[in-house]
């Protein structure tokens, strides 16, 4: 297992880069900490997938270097940095019975049987394929197959990281739960470095110890899961995380206050000099309430989607959309017209980037 | 316009794909076919466009007998997951396309296909083609393609799968005001509990081809019939334990006892299986606000997504989850306390037949 620094790593397409639009992935510098459990999130074309071949050896980075434990593997081909990795689709031999599918890391190094066995066992066991060891591959279902490519990799001890590539996204939804369950609960017993890429918000953050959220070639954000949440960093996060995603107004900002069309909105947080930048303020729809008292926005109710476990009232504001869940049970007055934000849960940004307030 | 599927079966050697099968499907709604991948979603959408043939029963379109007429002689549009634009053609000829094929006059045509453009938000884009275009723009035009010839019976298969989740989720919330214009029967399969909730209108479920409930999608997630539908319409899966009814009471494993209230009251002794949401599965009893049942599980993990926890949990040969607000990581291997209320228990018979539903799915 391994430390992984991406030292000053950056990447050009291009032979000669003129700006920063001419890179998949602008200069970043990062420490990963051995053990850890990371996701690369982003939409397509967000650079994390140009991020994980320069981490597992097929692409060489234009700048930079990748250090694995202090060592410089930027050029070491991908069988030489001793990583396993998990793809979209199954790699299984059809052919070979899943003991043997299992086996074949070890084999391959030389490993002698005794050993072998010992750890197919394990590994087979933690994946709850024990009852399949000595079935064909072939006829298995999506997920133990999925199951299979994953042992594989865990199969092997010294591996400096299992890299996974939106490994579930042929998985049925209901399937995905275990799987998932069980990817996490091995994560948690092995402590392997494991780096997980993704676009799908529910899979990275709950798989992650620290979720890397890519938009454009760049970091926007690397954090917890509740960071992410709480204090989105940039307004992409904050649309990007979420179901419905974060509202984001354009507004004006003066001390613990912020003015949007004309409303006041009180904030936890005091604010100064903000004058000058593009001011928003973003709040997530989980800490809006609707009322139909005096205070707060006035809207209009567009939309109301039932979706079981909650509801998404889908407002007009200014000919705005703003989103507020309600928790399902909780009624909604029909003469709801106004939304009001949890002051302590604004968030402020300048130019897309959240500004910190001082104490009020 | 309504299409019905009477006593539709499709046989293929030993395979059953489709057990005998009626619906009715009426103009301008969306009919959701939820299930997981080889539950016969496909193998039923293929029958309602006669791409095949069943091996009993018939296909009805507006009353008529179609059983057997290739989708051809047919109004019928579908858009596969794997969607497919002519990519040496402009966004505006991809969706004149099929309209070329009938012969219409020019104007009729740019009517036609400027209205479904802005429809489906594509006016700026017309000119460009769809090698250009992100891939939610590009899924759009092969939906704009579907629609724009005006067909009774539009067909869409796992249209979102390969899209990007956030993007899938624009065009969820987008995909009902668009069918909602036109008054054409649509029929979109999925395998996403959640995509079936977003999109509304009505669902059918489907489990190892056999149709297990068809109603109003809210009133087949609150009232599953059979505990078949309820394992099919759930992200997270439900959760079960085997519970005995004795007298006025519901027994379970450990000791614990509820009074059997409501429809509950009146099911005769016997053992019976009950089936609650995870949602409904939580960290703390009510606080004396109501009789919660409490069981000792084991914590398998805890998964986070910022605002909610899954914690998977096991109870006996049971896996369960719970769904709960904040961040909550009990240690892995410990034995914790989990709490429902009786209020929320779903009771099954030894046929997996809905028996007594909690009153909540009653008021919905």
């Amino acid at each position: 297992m391994a430390e992984i620094h991406l030292k000053n790593l950056a990447h050009s397409y291009l032979s000669r880069p003129s700006g920063p639009k001419d890179y998949a992935l602008k200069k970043i510098d990062h420490v990963w900490e051995d053990g850890k459990a990371y996701a690369l999130l982003g939409p397509s074309g967000c650079g994390k997938s140009t991020l994980l071949n320069i981490i597992s050896g097929l692409l060489t980075p234009s700048e930079g270097q990748v250090l694995f434990d202090g060592e410089d593997v930027s050029r070491l081909p991908t069988e030489q940095r001793s990583i396993a990795q998990v793809f979209q689709f199954p790699v299984v031999y059809d052919t070979m019975s899943v003991y043997d599918n299992l086996a074949f890391p070890l084999r391959n190094r030389g490993h002698d049987e005794q050993t072998v066995k010992t750890r197919v066992n394990d590994i087979a066991e933690m994946l709850e394929l024990t009852a399949e060891l000595h079935q064909k591959a072939r006829g298995l279902t999506a997920d133990a197959k999925q199951k299979i490519s994953l042992g594989r990799g865990l199969v092997r001890h010294r591996v400096a990281a299992i890299l996974f590539d939106e490994p579930l996204t042929v998985i049925d939804p209901h399937l995905k739960w275990m799987l998932r369950m069980q990817l996490k609960a091995l994560h948690k017993k092995l402590n392997r470095t494991m780096i997980y890429v993704t676009h799908d918000q529910t899979e990275a953050l709950t798989f992650a110890d620290q979720v890397v959220v890519m938009y454009d070639g760049d970091v926007v954000q690397m954090g917890t899961p509740q960071d992410l949440f709480e204090r989105p960093q940039h307004t992409f996060v904050g649309y990007f995380i979420g179901s419905p995603g974060m509202n984001v107004l354009p507004a004006h900002v003066d001390g613990d206050e912020a003015y949007v069309e004309g409303c006041t909105i009180p904030l936890g947080q005091g604010y100064r000099g903000l004058s000058g930048s593009n001011v928003e303020i973003g709040v997530r729809p989980e800490f809006a309430r609707l009322t139909n008292g005096r205070e707060g926005l006035p809207v209009t109710v567009k939309r109301v989607e039932d979706i079981g476990r909650m509801k998404i009232v889908r407002a007009d504001f200014f000919g705005r959309e703003v989103n507020v869940t309600v928790p399902d049970g909780v009624p909604i007055s029909p003469d709801a017209n106004r939304i009001v934000f949890d002051p302590a849960r604004v968030n402020i940004y300048a130019d897309s980037w959240i500004v910190n307030g001082e104490a009020a | 316009m309504t299409l019905a599927l009477e006593d539709v079966t499709l046989v293929a050697g030993r395979d059953v794909h489709i057990h005998p099968t009626s619906l009715s499907l009426e103009p301008g709604t969306l009919n959701v076919l939820l299930g997981p991948t080889l539950a016969g979603k496909t193998s039923l959408m293929r029958l309602m466009a006669g791409l095949d043939r069943p091996t009993a029963g018939r296909v009805l379109w507006q009353g008529e007998d179609v059983t057997g007429i290739p989708v051809q002689k047919r109004n019928i549009a579908m858009v596969y997951q794997q969607f497919i634009n002519y990519p040496a053609m402009t966004v505006y000829d991809n969706i004149a396309s099929p309209l070329r094929l009938e012969g219409m006059s020019k104007a009729e045509l740019d009517r036609k296909v400027q209205a479904t453009a802005e429809l489906m938000k594509l006016t700026p884009m017309l000119d460009r083609r769809p090698l250009e275009l992100s891939g939610g723009q590009q899924q759009r035009t092969a939906l704009a393609r579907a629609l724009v010839k005006g067909a009774g019976l539009v067909l869409l298969d796992e249209p979102l799968a390969n899209l990007d989740y956030k993007l899938r989720e624009e065009l969820r919330s987008e995909i009902p005001r668009f069918f909602s214009q036109s008054g054409a029967i649509f029929v979109y399969a999925t395998t996403d509990p959640s995509e079936a909730l977003l999109l509304g209108g009505k669902t059918a479920t489907l489990s190892e081809g056999v149709v297990t409930q068809f109603d109003n999608t809210l009133d087949v997630y609150r009232r599953p019939m059979t505990a078949a539908t309820a394992r099919v319409f759930s992200d997270p899966p439900m959760n079960f334990v085997s519970v005995a009814k004795a007298g006025g009471k519901l027994l379970f494993g450990e000791g614990q006892s509820a009074s059997a209230h409501g429809m509950m009251a009146t099911l005769k002794d016997g053992r019976y299986l009950a089936g609650f949401r995870p949602n409904h599965l939580r960290l703390e009893d009510g606080g004396g606000e109501s009789d919660f049942l409490s069981f000792a599980v084991e914590v398998t993990v805890s998964e986070i997504t910022g605002s909610e926890s899954f914690v998977h949990v096991i109870h006996g040969e049971d896996r369960w989850v719970s769904l709960v607000h904040g961040v909550h990581e009990p240690d892995i291997g410990s034995t914790i306390k989990v709490h429902v209320s009786p209020e929320h228990l779903y009771v099954f018979d030894e046929h997996e037949q809905l028996v007594a539903a909690p009153e909540f799915a009653a008021a919905a």
